[in-house]
């Protein structure tokens, strides 16, 4: 655990944890807000988005990507809600018809461009590639406070910090007006909330999470964190602030053992092969999602009929 | 310093709405001159079909009102367009002599029990303090004077005991009844209610006509949008007959009549509800 862990596995670790926690703090609220599907939908409608980046700029660099996947991200929004109204169908349904087809366009775009000599593909887009993540420059725990050493950091780590620090700001400074419009929409627009551009405002925040995490570490963990910690906190508490304290808990947990269990689990139970660290994450936060289902001190039987 | 700091931080981030929401005094006695909220040429559409077609109608000051019409009748649209939740076809709404978006401070709106998520995660006091937001500043969390505001407004409808219960453990009435103590803590001259009295128990729709009947005296101007014919001429002293356009309103003894719940309601449907209320006349 000295040197090695530093090199090859701090920063998997610390960057899954942070966008772990960059996506499940706007996921506490889509969820209450019954649009947890967003989400799945934004982190699929990033891979076209990705790819036009790329072929726009023929560069593979991060900037230009996140720019494309980020305009994706909007544009699906824009479509979903142009679906919804105009062709007068359900919300999930939408978002379903929105996300699957700019993903098959994206993955046809991908193939028919020449993208075989870059580190693009679909694979890549769904489990990211938390492995390659590894800093070299690092020799030891020292390194955290070496600036020369810190500078050669992935770059994904800084990226990703800046964007929890911003998603986190979001969430903290309109706690109350988030908190009266996901509960009652109608009576936070009769406060003078403007309830409608704050529902916008945050599923720009969801992308841009989304977008950020999704460079790192690949859409099953963006998916799987955006409603698994929340959900598994929803289940622990009756507090909107206990609730999100503990979906950012249940993401780092997820984050840590996922990607503990993924590289060193395999190995202690006699295979000779890690495997997929955002895999890992991703199965961990859905088992304790199960954990709380089942002994979750508020679950409850839904579908109850209650007396009026 | 740090209020300077939050000022210059709402100026430089464009938060002006927030502001602007907090800088305005509550209005004054002299503003209560006004009719609390009249409606002109008021029309709104979901779609082809109009819910709502040019609704004339002014709310008389000091006044315990209904709003009643069949099902459909576009009576929940009425109050919603009222208070700019939905937008509007066309028409002009004016509360106390002013644009709705001036006056919020001086609206409270109690929307349907039925139209919210009661299994959100907050707590009976949580849902009342919302009531004080327009008097919180953007960072500021509800603290124990906002608690105690809000407590007292618990204590008027009688449910100061279930101020630490979660939402979704409370019967539909007391729900209902956590409804109008937020309201109450906006401290507002304009309650607009709808159908506060559906599907309560007896008890509940007892304290909640207190309650309105207390603002009534207070001089605050009370509409409810109403179901129950049987109760209107106990509980209201003006009637508004709605379906989709307006058919007639004033005071209750002379408006809540055969002839208009007829035109309201139509046919044989009405019929059945004049021989109900007949029946519980007798």
């Amino acid at each position: 655990m000295g040197t090695e862990f530093v090199q090859l596995s701090l920063m998997p670790m610390l960057i899954g944890v942070l966008a772990a926690v960059a996506c499940a703090l706007p996921g506490n609220f889509l969820l209450l807000r019954r649009q947890a599907l967003i989400g799945d939908a934004i982190s699929h409608v990033v891979l076209p988005g990705i790819v036009v980046g790329f072929l726009v700029t023929g560069s593979i660099t991060a900037w230009p990507m996140m720019i494309g996947a980020a305009f994706a991200a909007v544009l699906s929004v824009v479509l979903i809600e142009a679906i919804k109204r105009l062709g007068r169908i359900e919300a999930g349904a939408a978002m379903g018809v929105v996300f699957t087809s700019m993903f098959a366009g994206g993955v046809v775009l991908l193939e028919q461009s020449d993208t075989s000599s870059v580190h693009l593909d679909v694979e890549h887009a769904l489990y990211g590639n938390m492995e390659s993540l590894i800093w070299l420059a690092a020799d030891g725990w020292g390194s955290l406070i070496d600036w020369a050493a810190l500078r050669e950091m992935p770059s994904q780590a800084p990226r990703l910090a800046v964007v929890l620090v911003l998603v986190a700001a979001f969430v903290f400074t309109f706690w109350k007006e988030l908190k009266i419009s996901t509960f009652d929409e109608g009576y936070a627009l009769s406060l003078g909330i403007p309830a409608l551009a704050l529902g916008f405002a945050l599923v720009v925040v969801t992308a841009i999470a989304a977008v950020a995490a999704f460079d790192a570490v690949g859409s099953i963990i963006v998916i799987a964190m955006f409603i698994c910690p929340p959900a598994a906190a929803r289940l622990m508490t009756d507090d909107l602030w206990v609730q999100v304290a503990w979906s950012v808990g249940f993401a780092v947990l997820s984050a840590v053992l996922g990607y503990l269990l993924a590289g060193y689990g395999p190995l202690l139970a006699g295979f000779d092969h890690a495997v997929s660290a955002a895999g890992g994450i991703a199965t961990v936060s859905g088992l304790i999602l199960a954990a709380a289902c089942l002994v979750g001190p508020k679950r409850k039987r839904v579908g109850v009929v209650r007396e009026g | 310093m740090i209020q300077a700091g939050v000022r210059a931080l709402r100026r430089g981030a464009g938060l002006l709405w927030l502001a602007r929401a907090r800088s305005q005094p509550s209005t004054g006695a002299g503003a209560l001159d006004a009719c609390p909220l009249a409606i002109s040429g008021l029309s709104v559409s979901y779609g082809e079909k109009p819910a709502i077609f040019s609704v004339d109608v002014e709310f008389p000051s000091g006044s315990l009102i209904a709003i009643v019409g069949p099902n459909g009748a576009g009576k929940s649209t009425l109050l919603k367009a009222a208070l700019g939740i939905i937008p509007k076809l066309s028409g002009r709404v004016e509360v106390f002599g002013k644009s709705i978006d001036d006056a919020r401070g001086n609206v409270a709106y109690v929307p349907q029990r039925a139209s919210v998520d009661w299994d959100f995660p907050a707590r009976v006091i949580d849902v009342v303090m919302m009531g004080l937001y327009r008097t919180m500043a953007l960072f500021a969390l509800f603290g124990s004077a906002e608690r105690q505001r809000a407590m007292a407004c618990l204590e008027r409808v009688g449910m100061a005991d279930f101020a630490d219960r979660q939402i979704g453990q409370l019967s539909g009435g007391q729900q209902q009844r956590v409804f109008l103590a937020r309201a109450l803590a906006q401290d507002a001259d304009l309650y607009l209610l709808d159908e506060p009295l559906a599907g309560v128990d007896a008890a509940t729709e007892r304290a909640i006509m207190d309650v309105l009947k207390g603002l009534r005296e207070e001089g605050r101007t009370v509409v409810c949008v109403h179901h129950d014919l049987a109760t209107v001429r106990d509980y209201f002293d003006q009637i508004v007959f709605v379906n989709v356009r307006k058919i007639a309103s004033g005071p209750v003894e002379d408006v809540f009549t055969d002839e208009n719940l007829q035109k309201t309601y139509g046919g044989r449907l009405a019929a059945t509800h004049i021989d109900k209320l007949r029946v519980a006349a007798e």
